[in-house]
């Protein structure tokens, strides 16, 4: 498991990996959750973007083995936006401080 | 300069992989990516330890550089052919900082891993062992290159261009949504800078848009002055210069690497907050 870079630099840590104990839940605005595919299985590799509520690009991390994402945010709406092989997918949601789990369904 | 003198497609690619004169090399901050598969016959280069002095925030050395690449293998006649994960952020820095040290024959692979990966291209975990290589590299070339004094004397007078996104140019965010918010530095961005965030310039499967759209996109350069980009720690806007230099080949244009993470600590500058540019 390597550990998550933070200030050093900008690229997405390990997406399976614990929250960093740092990581202050009463600050911090956590979108995570799992890729699936139709049939419910999760989607290692997919690359999840985070679009604000402007619809516009704000990150972009990889899905972990099994399925996994997450982004440090703030409170409000946002868009889920999936790729893979097996097809896209979409989600709006809405998240609070704290952790805030979503699941996105990708197909063709 | 042009698209067809900065980048090579992924069937360009594939075409060409075992091409003598060219070499494949993946970049990235985490490098577990092109330890987990990569394109076959590439090496890495790790955006940490391999670019950035271990001691002094700055990069590595003329020496140090010339030292990276024999080691690698790179000649200096050698077609260079980058490309990473991350929309190629830490790709289109490496591509900056080899123009930097003077290597001329380098393009970006469009759209990098990620497009490679969404087309089930092949990718291997062999290693290549690469013969070692006596490389010359050239003074670092100061005209892409902007420290802080170069930002500081360019607000109101030269083109800024912020390409973080709206929500941590506004100082609604001090990191990209995929890092933990506390940081030490102040949220907002450098009074004048426009925001023109760097996936405006890409499409969602990481290759540039048209030159045609990013032309479009950036209109608003004033080309009789000259440019500034930054972003957080410089390779978002290397990904811009990168655009601006290579692609729409305009001049006078300069990278600021300390970006955000130095701007946004150090004491007396002016800091602008909200959506708009703000007053010099």
């Amino acid at each position: 498991m390597t550990a998550p870079s933070t200030a050093a630099g900008c690229a997405a840590p390990d997406q399976a990996a614990p929250l960093p104990l740092s990581v202050d839940l009463e600050k911090e605005t956590v979108i995570t959750g799992i890729v699936r595919a139709e049939g419910g299985d999760p989607v290692a590799g997919a690359y999840v973007r985070l679009l604000d509520r402007s619809g516009e690009f704000t990150a972009e991390v990889v899905t972990s083995p099994s399925g996994q994402f997450r982004f440090f945010a703030a409170p409000g709406t946002w868009t889920l936006r999936a790729l893979s092989r097996f097809g896209n997918g979409d989600a709006q949601v809405t998240a609070e401080r704290g952790v805030n789990q979503f699941s996105v369904t990708v197909s063709q | 300069m042009s698209r067809e003198s900065a980048l090579v497609t992924a069937d360009w690619a594939e075409k060409n992989l075992n091409t003598p004169g060219v070499v494949f090399v993946e970049v990235d901050e985490d490098t577990t990516a092109y330890d987990g598969g990569h394109i076959a016959g590439a090496i890495k280069i790790d955006w940490k330890a391999d670019l950035q002095d271990p001691v002094r925030r700055d990069f590595v050395n003329k020496q140090q550089f010339e030292a990276l690449l024999s080691s690698r293998g790179i000649g200096n006649d050698d077609k260079v052919i980058l490309y990473g994960g991350n929309n190629n952020w830490f790709a289109a820095y490496a591509y900056w900082y080899f123009k930097l040290y003077g290597h001329e024959n380098v393009r970006l692979l469009d759209g990098g891993r990620k497009k490679w990966e969404l087309d089930a291209r092949p990718l291997v975990k062999d290693v290549p062992q690469r013969t070692s290589t006596s490389y010359t590299a050239k003074e670092q070339d100061r005209s892409i290159r902007a420290f802080r004094d170069d930002v500081i004397a360019a607000i109101g007078n030269h083109n800024l261009v912020d390409v973080r996104s709206p929500d941590e140019y506004a100082g609604r965010l001090l990191a990209p949504a995929h890092l933990p918010q506390e940081q030490a530095q102040r949220a907002g961005h450098i009074p004048t800078a426009v925001s023109v965030p760097w996936s405006k310039a890409a499409n969602e499967d990481g290759t540039f848009r048209s030159d045609g759209e990013l032309a479009d996109l950036y209109s608003f350069v004033d080309d009789s002055k000259p440019t500034i980009a930054y972003c957080r720690i410089g390779e978002r806007s290397s990904h811009t210069w990168f655009v601006l230099v290579e692609i729409l080949g305009k001049q006078g244009v300069q990278n600021y690497d300390g970006s955000w993470t130095e701007y946004g600590s150090l004491v007396g500058v002016p800091v602008a907050l909200g959506d708009e540019p703000g007053e010099a």
